[in-house]
């Protein structure tokens, strides 16, 4: 067994002996490096898409925030409930209060059909009554452009991710509703969560415009501190006048993303699998194709005394810093052309659109790295093996 | 033909070589076949029988309801032959992970206007008789194995019964299948007599209407003056041919043809990469032997689709199983356990797939086709 420092001096020189040789063979390096790049780049392009998505819902809800619907009803489509009853939940313990009274704002979600600008088709666009402590429960909301609605009058004010995504809803337009038309007056912003998709106006306003009388689908509450959510809870499920529940904003949330992010994620995953399949050949052409070039270079190294363990430990790091590099590319590439990437999609439990930004995370960054490493491990492995194996006299002799 | 053994020697001159090469066509192919169904699966929810059907919705939107008065006034529209509808019923069936589609509807109406729901008549008698009765897709049936005369509890996230309660309760006294390929074979439909005496408010109400036409030439035609009847009325409706209706939904979910279509371009762009670097190289390693080939008489254009031969052999040879393996796998149906109940391979996109591996075959075979065509005999003999 030769000394370590012998050993790593072989490999070190099997190694830059590979990588000089990569000129004389840029075209077969290239398409394999190319190759580990789109692979990776598909990889992160399409995780970030569940990865934005997943950051838009999780910033919409905070961990002091509840959120309370007909007990039975999954969102607040379907949910439904009196004025008597959004009365009691105000007064409930745990919220906290404001100048103007309890932080709790009683709400309406309808969704109404708006084309979206990329392809000009219908959506589901929300459009949510809020009543004055909806500011308040909801920290980060802030207008951007304009001014924020008059309460009382059927003006709205419009997210920012709506505005982007769906036909006319700019400071100023007014959008037509059945025989109602709903003037903007400003476009908010809300910390990139759901309720940038959306658009505002008063509740009591909205009511009417539906015929709902004096009824709401849910109250959104910001409470002392996030411990106080089960005393909250407790107080609502066991007052017999109600027949409501009580979720936290960001479990809700999480429910809400659970089918896209689950839909996308496996889709991607099996997308990308199939692509590394692809690309580990096209990694193993090219080291065998380095080994067979150099068959009598290495032989000659081994009939001078390098070990047969640095040989392949040599030709396995050459084929993991070619694909790392690739990685790397893929990396740069799919960061440069889907990182903050607006789009909309459909929430399945709501049947309206929710709005996003593509989110390529230093996590899917190194994830893509990883999976270039891994395909260059096995790419470089049997190469490696079959260089190291060959008998050195007869391949001494090879031309 | 006769050059098929001297091809054939040459693709295994390298035996890893071509295997490796041939397996990354392989698998991008495997890829179209799957991308293709997933598109399916999304996209592809229009039938021939759609071209026939509108859908009316509510002009604000899909969860704005509809009087039931409509339907007379629509079938006087000159162009409809029958109208029928429809109500989003927002069932689970014990888990709200097992989603499909249950809907009230007319019986014998709405297997009129959709005669692709295939009912054993019997069945259809026995759907008339009951009130509570339901009949099912065939695979739904399938997946919670259920059968004719089982009674199914469903729990409505919408509709509460006259005694508060959500839980519906129905007699399977069917199973439909479909009958094409994709029929979506899902959902779940009952009585709508039942539904609205049973519902504790929204009585008369429905959520859309289908409207069979005519002619289906004269679609938007139909589709103004249904609109225009409506105008100015309490509720104004939106019309258009179902198979619009579907695509904009599937817009809704986001831009699927592009997005497959970028990862295809990704995945093909790579491919051709290496399968083109391969040739080329294999041909620059036998630059001697085809200089003797043209020695001895071979003429350019022998070489260049000696070459050019090679290289769609290794394509269709890689496309074809590609694509055979893609067949295979997506028979299987659905991966996701429910969320693509169309999930499968068109027709249409298996002559596609053939029809880009000649194509690639082609393209990655030129450049070393050109390069051993022009050859210049007294070089490449003394290259060796």
């Amino acid at each position: 067994m030769a000394l370590p420092t012998q050993w790593f001096s072989q490999v070190s020189a099997i190694t830059k002996f590979g990588l000089m040789s990569i000129p004389q063979r840029r075209g077969s390096v290239g398409a394999a490096a190319f190759g580990i790049a789109g692979v990776v780049a598909v990889l992160v392009g399409v995780l970030s898409i569940a990865a934005g998505f997943g950051r838009a819902m999780a910033s919409s809800g905070s961990p002091d925030a509840a959120l309370v619907l007909r007990s039975g009803a999954d969102t607040e489509m379907v949910s439904g409930f009196g004025r008597e009853s959004t009365r009691i939940i105000s007064e409930a313990p745990g919220i906290a209060r404001g100048p103007d009274g309890p932080l709790a704002s009683a709400e309406l979600f309808v969704i109404i059909n708006l084309p979206k600008i990329s392809s000009g088709t219908d959506a589901n666009v929300p459009l949510r009554g809020v009543e004055r402590a909806a500011l308040r429960v909801r920290r980060d909301m802030r207008i951007i452009d304009g001014r924020m609605f008059e309460w009382g009058t059927n003006e709205v004010v419009v997210g920012v991710g709506a505005a982007r995504e769906f036909v006319g809803l700019h400071v100023g337009d007014q959008i037509k509703v059945g025989r109602y038309s709903w003037p903007v007056t400003g476009i908010f912003a809300a910390g990139g969560g759901a309720a940038e998709s959306e658009i505002w106006t008063d509740a009591a306003v909205l009511q009417a415009a539906y015929n709902r009388g004096d009824s709401f689908q849910s109250v959104y509450v910001r409470l002392k501190s996030p411990s106080d959510f089960a005393a909250f809870k407790d107080a609502l499920t066991t007052d017999p006048r109600l027949n409501v529940k009580a979720v936290r904003q960001t479990d809700y949330f999480a429910e809400q993303s659970s089918a896209v992010t689950k839909l996308v994620t496996t889709l991607g995953y099996l997308i990308a699998s199939l692509m590394a399949v692809g690309a580990v050949f096209g990694a193993l052409n090219t080291m065998y194709n380095s080994v067979s070039a150099r068959t009598r270079e290495i032989a000659t190294l081994r009939a001078l005394g390098f070990g047969s363990g640095a040989v392949v430990v040599a030709v396995m790091l050459e084929s993991v810093a070619l694909a790392v590099l690739g990685g790397a590319i893929g990396a740069c590439a799919a960061y440069l052309a889907f990182n903050g990437f607006h789009t909309a999609t459909m929430n399945w439990q709501s049947f309206s659109q929710i709005t996003f930004s593509l989110a390529v995370t230093p996590q899917l960054l190194v994830k893509g790295v990883l999976w270039a490493t891994v395909i260059g491990a096995i790419g470089g492995l049997f190469p490696a093996i079959r260089a190291a194996r060959q008998p050195i006299a007869a391949a001494l002799r090879e031309l | 033909m006769k050059f098929l053994p001297l091809i054939w020697s040459n693709l295994r001159r390298k035996k890893t070589r071509t295997v490796l090469t041939l397996l990354s066509i392989i698998v991008a192919f495997v890829l179209f076949g799957f991308l293709s169904a997933i598109r399916q699966a999304l996209l592809g929810g229009v039938s021939l029988e759609g071209a026939n059907r509108l859908i009316v919705r509510h002009k604000v939107s899909i969860i704005q309801l509809l009087p039931m008065s409509y339907k007379e006034r629509m079938e006087r529209i000159p162009g409809v032959a029958m109208a029928t509808h429809q109500t989003w019923f927002g069932g689970i069936y014990q888990d709200p992970k097992n989603f499909f589609m249950q809907n009230p509807v007319i019986p014998d109406e709405f297997m009129r206007i959709h005669p692709e729901f295939i009912l054993p008549p019997e069945q259809m008698r026995a759907w008339q008789r009951t009130r509570t009765g339901a009949v099912v897709g065939r695979k739904t049936a399938e997946r919670f194995n259920w059968k004719v005369g089982d009674k199914v509890p469903i729990q409505s996230s919408i509709w509460s019964r006259k005694d508060g309660g959500f839980l519906w309760e129905f007699d399977i006294v069917g199973i439909f299948d479909g009958r094409d390929k994709n029929t979506d074979t899902t959902p779940l439909f009952f009585r709508y007599d039942y539904f609205d005496e049973a519902r504790s408010g929204a009585r008369g109400e429905v959520g859309w209407y289908s409207i069979r036409i005519q002619d289906s030439a004269r679609a938007a035609e139909v589709a103004k003056l249904v609109d225009a009847e409506f105008e100015n009325s309490a509720a104004e409706t939106k019309t258009e041919p179902e198979g619009a209706f579907v695509q904009a939904w599937a817009q809704q979910v986001g831009d699927i043809a592009l997005i497959t279509a970028s990862i295809l371009g990704a995945v093909f762009f790579t491919i051709l990469l290496v399968t083109g670097n391969t040739i080329s190289q294999s041909v620059r390693e036998r630059t001697g032997e085809l200089g003797v080939l043209k020695a001895i008489g071979f003429t350019n254009a022998a070489v260049l689709g000696l070459v050019m031969a090679e290289s769609c052999l290794l394509s269709l040879l890689g496309g074809g199983i590609g694509l055979a393996v893609a067949w295979a796998l997506t028979s299987h149906g659905d991966p996701t356990g429910g969320m693509l109940p169309l999930f499968f391979f068109p027709v249409h996109d298996v002559v596609l797939g053939v029809l880009i591996s000649v194509a690639m075959g082609l393209v990655t075979g030129f450049f070393p086709a050109l390069q051993a065509m022009r050859l210049r005999v007294a070089d490449s003999l003394r290259r060796i």
